[in-house]
């Protein structure tokens, strides 16, 4: 598994990167939580990074840090050569795991919405939320509110409302996770479509390991709290892939590869969890 | 929608049969005219009143009172949600009064706020606003509660301050729960300027009432009592079908 060509620019860089949380008495946490790092990590423009991990290892954490949702404790990142800290730059995206659409607005508003707030012209606004809406497959509803959608359909949603701005770079963060295996493996085909067109630098979060072995040219294996990354593999798929590559014998090497790496980090985390009796068989 | 038709005839039909009953109780004597005169004397009399144009100043008075006793405890109420909201420790101090605010008999106070302010519209509104704006705050929190925190997160990512936030994705995300208290506002608005008059105004449709009823003038006082539950029976209508269209929209044509 030789890494794929991708062009070296530095795109957006962690450089030992910690997030712990504070003490917080009178909300149950009685001492700080350390979740994250020290992270080292330089996303290389217009790749696909994807970060796996067990539950609850801080790749969420990782990810709000990198978008500016998140201060780090120690530990700076920078994104197109400037900081960032404490608030999103213009040119991040972020697509959340729950469902982020808003529910008093018809598709088109939805996707409408930060392009309005930004005061670009009516004629352009059209111009691109039209396309976004028929890039994402949602043109037959363009006038329909969230809840007369699938949670799929309302997942593209909020993929088109970030797609729509377009983004240098487009964090997901376990954007899937409430979808069915078979929806997953199509939303996995149209973020390889949409990853293609936009030429975007994207970062995914995932629990699943066939996903981020079928869509990421680097996958970043967390290790349980703190997380850390314990080994970049890098997958060596064309950049034309698509989800048929599942059925390759190298997509079961990466995924094989990925659960001997990840495996004694998931036990770990049920340990912390109290289940430290599964952890010792 | 057949089932929704189907009710709404049966609502009509018992109101009609509530109308019509008492229609005939006092047309055959069986309630005393100077108690209780009969509806369409009631409707006929109104009507007289308002073709006459005399109630016409008293009218805007009222109407006008109750408008902005709502507006100001709409507006103040849901920015002072946002506020409490914004400040657990405050909440939880101010969540006890707010528990038990409605059985405290905030009109008491009505005396005391016409010897401040004299008889005056000051104290109307006074008490109106003290009266519903309580209603709009634990909307505006029980809004605030439900509104998903990933919404504020989508606000950061999106640049927005915190009154954009606030207007552009909180306010519409806590609607139908905002609703619910602009509907109990309201209601409770039009209650206490209604009261407020009846009990010490120069003037005013709650004032008329009074006046009608030390006077023994049955025909006014009725007529008034009618126009006043047309006007609040309409309010609620238009509030509640409003209410349903949102519901409607945001559940997908289910509601």
């Amino acid at each position: 598994m030789n890494a794929a060509p991708v062009p070296r620019e530095v795109h957006a860089e962690l450089k030992g990167v910690t997030r712990i949380y504070p003490a917080v008495p009178g909300a149950g946490a009685k001492l700080p939580v350390h979740a994250l790092g020290p992270i080292d990590l330089d996303l290389v423009r217009g790749e696909f990074f994807a970060v796996v991990g067990p539950s609850g290892c801080g790749k969420s954490t990782f990810l709000e840090v990198l978008a500016g949702l998140q201060k780090p404790t120690a530990g700076s990142v920078s994104f197109e050569g400037k900081p960032v800290g404490g608030h999103v730059p213009e040119g991040i995206g972020v697509v959340f795991q729950e469902d982020a659409s808003f529910p008093w607005l018809t598709v088109w508003h939805n996707v409408a919405f930060g392009l309005r707030r930004n005061g670009v012209a009516a004629a352009e606004v059209r111009r691109r939320v039209e396309d976004a809406i028929a890039f994402m497959g949602l043109k037959d509803f363009a006038g329909a509110y969230p809840s007369q959608l699938s949670g799929g359909m309302r997942q593209r949603v909020c993929i088109a409302r970030t797609l729509v701005l377009q983004p240098r770079l487009i964090l997901l963060d376990e954007p899937f996770g409430a979808l069915d295996a078979q929806t997953r493996l199509l939303m996995g085909d149209e973020v390889l479509r949409l990853w293609r067109r936009t030429g975007a630098t994207v970062l995914l979060i995932t629990h699943a390991l066939d996903e981020a072995a079928m869509l990421a040219d680097r996958i970043g294996a967390m290790s349980a709290r703190p997380g850390r990354f314990i080994e970049i593999i890098a997958t060596g798929w064309p950049r034309d892939r698509d989800s048929t590559i599942v059925g390759e014998a190298a997509f079961g090497e990466i995924t094989g590869r990925l659960w001997e790496r990840l495996r004694s980090e998931s036990l770990k985390a049920l340990g912390h969890s109290g289940v430290s009796a599964m952890a010792a068989e | 929608m057949a089932i929704m038709t189907r009710i709404g005839l049966i609502r009509l039909v018992v109101i009609a049969a509530l109308i019509g009953a008492l229609e005939l109780a006092c047309r055959t004597g069986l309630i005393d005219h100077r108690i209780i005169i009969a509806p369409s004397e009631m409707a006929s009399a109104l009507w007289t009143l308002l073709a006459s144009g005399s109630l016409d100043a008293d009218i805007a008075r009222t109407l006008g009172l109750i408008g902005l006793v709502t507006a100001l405890s709409i507006v103040l109420g849901f920015a002072a949600g946002i506020a409490i909201h914004a400040l657990p420790r405050l909440r939880e101090a101010l969540d006890p009064f707010f528990a038990t605010y409605y059985a405290v008999p905030v009109f008491i106070f009505y005396p005391v706020l016409i010897a401040i302010f004299g008889l005056s519209l000051m104290p109307i509104v006074l008490i109106g606003v003290a009266t519903a704006i309580v209603a709009m705050i634990i909307a505006t929190l029980n809004g605030l509660d439900r509104v998903p925190r990933v919404l504020d997160k989508v606000a950061r990512v999106h640049r927005l301050g915190r009154i954009a936030t606030a207007l552009q994705l909180q306010l519409p995300a806590a609607a139908p729960y905002l609703f619910t208290g602009i509907k109990l506002a309201v209601s409770y608005g039009f209650i206490a300027v209604i009261a407020a008059e009846f009990i010490l105004s120069p003037a005013g449709l709650g004032r008329d009432i009074a006046d009608a009823y030390a006077d023994f003038n049955n025909r006014r006082m009725y007529a008034l009592i009618l126009f006043l539950l047309i006007v609040a029976t309409l309010i609620n209508a238009v509030l509640h079908g409003l209410d349903m269209r949102f519901a409607a929209r945001r559940s997908g044509g289910r509601a």
